[in-house]
């Protein structure tokens, strides 16, 4: 697979805060078309906000964020609009509207943003029922449907236009191993016939390494180093050597800190 | 995208070149329908198409199963490439009559 050279997403010195708290740290990221990009991190590091950055839905503290050439920070309502439909997003839980059939879910985008006619709608939505293994799901209500199946009818719903980019927090967490894997060739596929690209939000090592050209690992907020699998594999930062072996962080305890944080809640 | 049309022994030719997209598809699905509903088969020519998405590959299965269902045939000629790629994922390669060479049909 040969990448593109320009990048679709390019985020520079991004700094966010909820409230007082930074949650992320001069972030630069930058992805190139076609690429599978891995964000890697435990939890509370970043990825997720992240993530949100790159989908507008939240304002930086500073920085910028380009996805596809268009500055999110500057762009009006009609730019962002037109932007989203190039992009799925599939949620950790799948995030389907409760009182709709799956079909009636994952056909959503194309009633409200296309023409096309409903015998096209229907076929679509079937296509991308069976290549997510979910045919015959189609008149179930989600709270019918397991959380692997929820999982894989959300991803349905966010390639149901088939976006140039998607992104895709945490495929396969709480995913039977069998069903992981699958979920991981059909991210490939996905990539190589629709050539999409696709972020994707994981702390599963064995699923990154597998489908990554690229891997970011976020720490605390910063980005600790992004590279090939090889590389950080290879890498001798002890944060990303122990998030691979799923060491436990070993912080340094400042007791003065420490105990004005149990104390008064203020850091 | 743009399209043509001609003809190969008894079948129709449609010849589709560049990208097939949710923007375009309605055009494709228009001719290949009337093309049918006149009574030919067709053979889709793929030579010159560079992408198709779903709602394309969408259309072909609607007039695939048109064709069917009217004793008439629909034919994929030259697919390659990333159009190749679709037809996989969705295994639609084994549900298609695919053939590399417009020359290759004889009757």
């Amino acid at each position: 697979m040969v990448l593109a050279t320009e990048n679709i997403i390019e985020v520079k010195k991004l700094v966010s805060h909820y409230g007082e708290r930074q949650i992320l740290n001069n972030v630069d990221f930058s992805v190139k078309k076609g690429e599978i990009r891995v964000i890697m991190g435990g939890s509370g590091s970043g990825k997720s906000t992240l993530l949100n950055h790159m989908l507008a839905l939240l304002k930086p503290t500073s920085g910028t964020i380009k996805i596809d050439e268009l500055d999110l920070l500057k762009a009006n309502r009609k730019d962002l609009t037109k932007l989203r439909q190039k992009m799925g997003v599939a949620f950790q839980g799948g995030a389907l509207f409760s009182s709709m059939t799956v079909g009636e879910n994952i056909k959503l985008p194309l009633k409200h943003h296309t023409e096309l006619d409903d015998n096209t709608i229907d076929i679509m939505t079937r296509l991308k029922l069976e290549l997510m293994n979910l045919a015959g799901f189609e008149n179930l209500m989600p709270s019918e449907l397991s959380g692997g199946m929820l999982k894989r009818a959300g991803l349905a719903r966010a390639v149901i236009m088939d976006p140039k980019l998607l992104f895709f927090d945490e495929p396969s967490a709480g995913l039977d191993p069998v069903t992981a894997v699958e979920l991981d060739e059909l991210i490939l596929k996905l990539r190589d016939s629709m050539n999409m690209t696709i972020v994707v939000v994981t702390h599963e090592l064995e699923s990154a390494f597998k489908i990554a050209d690229k891997i970011t690992v976020l720490f605390d907020g910063e980005v600790v180093m992004t590279g090939t699998v090889d590389e950080i594999k290879q890498s001798s930062d002890e944060r990303i050597q122990n998030l691979i072996n799923r060491r436990p962080r070993n912080d340094v305890v400042d007791a003065e800190q420490y105990i004005q944080r149990l104390t008064t809640g203020q850091n | 995208m743009s399209y043509s049309q001609t003809t190969h022994l008894h079948y129709k030719v449609l010849a589709l070149t560049g990208e097939v997209d949710l923007h375009n598809s309605p055009q494709v699905r228009k001719q290949l329908l009337a093309i049918l509903k006149k009574g030919s088969s067709v053979l889709v020519n793929f030579s010159e198409l560079s992408y198709i998405d779903s709602s394309g590959i969408a259309t072909l299965v609607e007039a695939f199963n048109y064709a069917k269902n009217n004793a008439l045939t629909l034919t994929i000629i030259a697919a390659t490439g990333a159009p190749l790629q679709v037809l996989e994922l969705t295994n639609l390669n084994k549900v298609f009559p695919m053939v590399d060479l417009l020359d290759d049909i004889r009757e």
